[in-house]
């Protein structure tokens, strides 16, 4: 009992806490936005796999960290709008669409890593971004390396988050998606297309994909590995349905989420040979289906999620 | 511009849809082959070669199909009614290992022509419990059974490897961990000599026909196409929606329980967490590549075999990274789905 | 009357192989109220679907308040100052009625919306008017005609001066309804220019100065209210004197279906409270309302779709239990349902698999579907009941709605049923195919079978129906005898006034 306590009195944990909690962060906040405004994008796992392969490769080519985020989202956003035109323009199967998108997305990031980085025995690395030091913030005993002493990108996961959630909940464009996400027809019929919203929001949703994606390669670790998101877009997923399609309850969604991850990280140190460390991978999966499990009858789902919308067919 | 519904679909279009989209997914893959400086034509004619040049190629070809080909029946057999299982993978994982631990530990002495289709029928029923779960997810908490089959993926998997690691551990075996192998019996024999090619293609074969029959002829494919098609229309007139789901999953997730089971029995005697390379996902293409179609499928899962084959061998003589088999079936996919589109939808001005 | 404000000149607008309007053109003037009176399928919805920019109309031209309307934008009509109510609101349930409102209101590049601003212009519109609604009301807990309301408010806060109803009492009792024209008047002498899409002859007479008979996408006919009857509009309207089945004269047998205190609890919700009816053999028993009030989860009840909370349902004398829809259709009774599209047919399965869909154990041997069989019992009905539009294996989405209610009568009636329910038999279709649907159920009722008809259409109740029986809130009335039945009353009884002392009185006729 008193081992449990150590870990949770480790600054350590609630570091990794917030380090896990990031690609968790930018991915669900990606695919919130998409779903508002009534699509459903399962390309995520194959856009942060390509956005981690893409980001790490330009910085390894000698662009700078951020440069390398900024490629990331581009190519998340150009994903974003093959799956746009797939399922808005063609209004094709939203489910198959994403998964379509997801198997190209992988594969093509994994021959091009394979054509331009040569198989050696540990995947080379890069530099990448160091801890940010918040004059005053970090000095603090125990909050500061606790809480402040993260990279740039994690702050600015944050920041998207209330940055959305004000969006979202606060502006005639966060309106204009949640309308289109509800109810296409009611928006069209003030003025708004549904269609041009829907776009945007996609395109918008998946660089925020890819840049969780490239926090892996660029922050977290600093190589790519090809399996490397291991099922982390679908936690996302779940996680949109778990924050009830609510911004602000995904940043708290992605932080317990990643508390639980970080604890079993070190309850498995602790336990090795006990258990099988195979259980505790496990448990972020299990989590992810219990908390659907709960969520997905009393969450408010976007009325329109999933159905294409035809001009002129009511 | 706008896209009108077509009233009739032209037969011939429907059958040159997939060839459509497998032309453009290539034509794709050809500017990647090219931005790896290899040159194109002769990268297609080694992938050609590698596939079905010669006598190795292909009962390769046809070995690498069985697999795939079960596990697009079993993804086409739910998207028809609408049951997105997006788990044969791990379904497939989840059959191999029971085979294994079955053989080893149970029926081991048992002969084959008793054992083998007593494994097969516990690997089916291994895919078929995995698949039920997200099902009874869906019918009870109404969670959408994409992303509860998908996470259990890696569930099924992580399983799989402890087991391989602890209980069904193979004492004998030196590097990389494998589990215990079937006894020597329930090995399936071979349709060609010296091949990896087995009798698991007959297999697959008779219930891709099985497959068809059942859709086209029963009740019960009647009423599930209808409940795929249309829920509260099929509500209405009587269909057991549930039920049918139920039986829906259990065909689906033994085929794919199957796929594992048959790769086990068939090829390697052992499961290792390199069993599958991806089939469970490359199953879906082969679904959707052969329209739902479980005759299709074969044919579907001829191609996408070969592609896999091909590309290995053309990657081991260029210098082309073998994952083009990889984005070539994907592009095959969303082209697939373009090429869908089109005949459903006519482009007015 | 003064100066037009709205000029629609030779309006035509194709959709596939049909021509829905055809150089159609149309005056408004300030302050006046025009009614688009047609059949279903005249063309009145593409008509002002085409004015508020949903549609862009083949040709013609439109000009608003003297200048050119450009075609195929709602953006541009809005601005335009003309305002449309639809029929199915455009409203999403999820959100507040006052981000219902304020959606598309304000420039998207804003940083921040002006709720509160808004909020003050909504109030100040909902006074003026005489609307009441809670701008921060969740939108789908509001009912039906507050929901109204807040779609009339939308259009109003976008400063329309030139106001489009669709059906607007289509979902309203008969004292909402008097309230809504009270408020369109109220608008009219306020300076505002209305136009009204309706298929109820009453209200067009009594609430248009000027009313527009639409037919087969062209104008047939222009009146002034004062200058018109009922009758002349009717014809009208149809081309033709109009002639819908009424009943004869009979006397019912016993009682088949009975139901006595039958209750449904949904979701938390009482969807049918205590109803009680009996059925007799012969008879039309009809069940009015306005849509919403219980009809489906009734109909679902009997159907066997749904399985009743509590209450006795006795079928021939005997008590039953819940019965399954296999049951159901085993026990002779034929079910039609509300909504031909979504519960009625699969669009894209065959005419014979439709048809042999519900009662499949009889065209199933062992399991195997007897295809001969069916696709011979599909011709039977297309001959028998007159489908047009398909042989047995062309997929059913081909089939024009009338033709669909057809073939769903026609799978029911070939088996001579007993009891038959049929909900909203006729909604939606062409006066031909109406009496058609009619004539099949008066058809039926000669034969002997007993049919409870849930209808929200009052003439369509009052021609066929013997005894009435109206559905408030998931309450039923006590039966009147369709004889000595009026409109008003029923009206009333509609609006959920009714006598309780009256039950078993109408139950001994």
């Amino acid at each position: 009992m008193s081992a449990l306590f150590d870990i949770l009195a480790s600054a350590g944990l609630w570091a990794a806490v917030l380090r896990i909690a990031t690609p968790l962060i930018l991915g669900t906040l990606g695919a919130l936005l998409c779903e508002r405004s009534g699509v459903l994008n399962l390309g995520i796992e194959g856009i942060m796999t390509f956005g981690a392969m893409i980001g790490w490769l330009a910085v390894w080519h000698g662009a700078d960290l951020w440069t390398g985020l900024a490629v990331a989202a581009l190519s998340g956003a150009v994903f974003g709008l093959l799956h746009a035109g797939l399922t808005v323009t063609l209004g094709l199967s939203q489910h198959v669409s994403g998964l379509g998108v997801t198997l190209f997305a992988s594969s093509f990031s994994y021959y091009l890593f394979r054509l331009i980085v040569p198989i050696e025995g540990t995947p080379p690395k890069i530099i990448p971004f160091q801890p940010l030091n918040l004059p005053g913030l970090s000095d603090l005993p125990f909050i500061g390396p606790a809480f402040f002493t993260q990279t740039a990108p994690t702050y600015l996961a944050i920041l998207l988050a209330l940055l959305m959630a004000w969006v979202i909940f606060r502006t005639p464009l966060g309106l204009a998606i949640r309308m289109s996400g509800e109810n296409p027809h009611a928006a069209e019929a003030q003025g708004i297309n549904p269609m041009t919203v829907r776009y945007g929001a996609v395109t918008a949703g998946s660089a925020l994909m890819a840049m969780g994606g490239a926090f892996l390669t660029l922050s977290a670790f600093d190589s790519f590995i090809p399996t490397m998101v291991q099922g982390r877009g679908w936690i996302c997923i779940a996680l949109v349905v778990f924050a009830s399609w609510r911004p602000g309850r995904a940043l708290l969604g992605a932080l317990l989420f990643a508390f639980f991850d970080a604890f079993q990280l070190r309850l498995q140190t602790m336990l090795t040979g006990a258990v099988p460390y195979q259980i505790f991978l496990m448990t972020p999966y299990i989590l992810s289906i219990a908390a659907l499990a709960v969520m997905a009858r009393r969450a408010r789902v976007p009325q329109a999620l999933m159905q294409p919308y035809r001009r002129g067919e009511r | 511009m706008r896209f009108e519904r077509r009233d009739h679909r032209p037969l011939a279009l429907v059958i040159a849809t997939p060839l459509i989209a497998v032309a453009v997914a290539l034509t794709l893959a050809g500017g990647l082959i090219a931005l790896a400086g290899a040159p194109v034509f002769e990268a297609f004619g080694k992938i050609v070669t590698g596939a079905f040049g010669s006598r190795l190629a292909l009962t390769e070809t046809l070995a690498r199909a069985i697999p795939l080909t079960l596990t697009g029946l079993a993804a086409a057999v739910a998207f028809r009614a609408r049951l997105w299982n997006i788990g044969a993978e791990g379904q497939l994982y989840l059959g191999a290992i029971t085979v294994a631990g079955v053989s080893a530990h149970l029926l081991g002495g048992l002969p084959g022509f008793v054992q083998i289709p007593l494994l097969l029928i516990c690997g089916a029923a291994a895919g078929m419990v995995l698949l039920l779960i997200p099902l009874w997810l869906r019918l009870r908490f109404q969670v959408d059974e994409v992303v509860t089959t998908l996470l259990l993926n890696f569930v099924a998997i992580l399983f799989v490897s402890m087991l391989i690691d602890g209980v069904l551990k193979d004492p004998m075996a030196f590097g990389w961990p494998q589990s215990v192998p079937v006894t020597s019996e329930a090995m399936l024999p071979k349709l060609v000599a010296r091949s990896r090619l087995h009798w698991g293609l007959v297999l697959a074969l008779v219930l891709a026909v099985a497959v068809h029959l059942v859709q086209s002829r029963t009740a019960f494919g009647l009423q599930s196409r209808a409940a795929g098609l249309n829920p509260a229309g099929a509500v209405f007139a009587g269909v057991p929606l549930g039920r049918t789901l139920v039986l829906v999953a259990m065909i689906s997730g033994g085929l794919a329980g199957l796929a594992g089971a048959v790769e086990v029995v068939g090829v390697m005697s052992y499961v290792t967490t390199e069993l599958s390379s991806g089939y469970g996902y490359s199953g879906i293409v082969v679904a959707m590549l052969a329209n739902l179609h479980p005759l299709g499928v074969v044919l579907a899962a001829l191609f996408t075999a070969a592609m896999f084959v091909g590309a290995d061998a053309m990657g081991r003589s260029m210098n082309v990274p073998s994952y083009i088999a990889d984005v070539t079936v994907a592009l095959s996919l969303l082209s697939m789905l373009v090429a869908i589109f089109f005949t459903q939808y006519r482009i007015r001005r | 009357m003064s100066e037009n404000v709205l000029n629609i000149a030779n309006v035509s607008k194709r959709f596939g192989t049909t021509l829905a309007n055809d150089d159609i053109s149309l005056t408004l003037a300030k302050g006046e109220i025009v009614a688009l009176l047609g059949e279903n399928g005249a063309g009145k919805t593409t008509l002002m679907s085409i004015l508020f920019g949903h549609y862009t109309p083949d040709s013609g031209e439109i000009t608003a308040f003297g200048q050119p309307l450009p075609p195929g934008k709602p953006k541009a009509a809005i601005r335009a100052g003309i305002g449309m109510v639809h029929q199915h609101f455009s409203l999403a349930p999820n959100l507040t009625v006052l981000e219902n409102v304020m959606t598309g209101t304000e420039s998207l590049w804003r940083p921040a919306s002006n709720a509160r601003g808004a909020r003050a212009k909504l109030m100040a519109i909902s006074d003026r008017f005489g609307l009441k609604v809670d701008p921060d009301a969740r939108l789908g807990d509001l009912s039906v005609g507050e929901q109204q309301r807040v779609e009339i408010l939308k259009a109003l806060y976008n400063d329309a001066r030139i106001l489009v109803l669709d059906e607007p009492t289509a979902v309203l009792t008969n004292i909402e309804a008097e309230g809504m024209f009270r408020t369109l008047k109220d608008m009219a002498a306020q300076g505002l220019s209305l136009i009204f899409i309706s298929h109820k002859l009453d209200e067009v007479m009594a609430t248009a100065h000027r009313i527009v008979v639409l037919r087969g996408g062209r104008m047939v006919a222009e009146r002034r209210a004062e200058a018109t009857s009922k009758a002349e509009l009717a014809e009208l309207m149809v081309g033709r004197a109009v002639h819908r089945p009424r009943r004869e004269a009979a006397t019912p047998g016993e009682v088949v279906l009975e139901a006595e205190g039958l209750t449904l609890r949904q979701g938390g919700v009482e969807r049918l409270k205590s109803i009680s009816f009996r059925l007799r053999a012969g008879e039309v028993l009809g069940i009015i309302g306005v849509s919403g009030n219980g009809q489906a989860p009734l109909a679902g009840v009997l159907g066997g779709t749904l399985r009743r909370s509590g209450g006795d349902l006795r079928l021939f004398g005997q008590p039953v239990g819940h019965l399954s829809v296999a049951e159901v259709i085993e026990a002779g009774i034929g079910r039609i349902p509300e909504d031909r599209n979504h519960q009625g047919v699969i669009g894209e399965m065959a005419i014979w698999e439709n048809a042999i869909l519900e009662r499949l154990p009889r065209f199933a041997r062992r399991g195997l579907v007897d295809r001969k069989a069916g696709l011979g019992f599909a011709r039977r009905i297309i001959d028998g009941f007159d489908v047009r539009g398909g042989s047995p294996s062309s997929r059913v989405r081909l089939l024009s709605g009338g033709n669909m209610q057809k073939l769903i009568l026609g799978r029911n009636l070939i088996e001579h049923p007993k009891i038959l329910i049929a909900a909203q038999p006729a909604r939606g279709l062409d006066e031909g195919a109406v009496a058609a649907v009619h004539e099949r159920i008066l058809e039926a009722r000669r034969a002997g079978a007993a049919v409870l008809l849930i209808s929200e259409d009052l003439d369509e109740v009052m021609a066929l129906a013997d005894r009435i029986q109206a559905i408030v809130g998931g309450r039923l009335s006590p039966p009147v005898s369709a004889d000595t039945a009026n409109a008003r009353q029923l009206g009333l009884m509609m609006a959920g006034e009714w006598d309780e002392s009256m039950k078993g009185a109408a139950d001994a006729v």
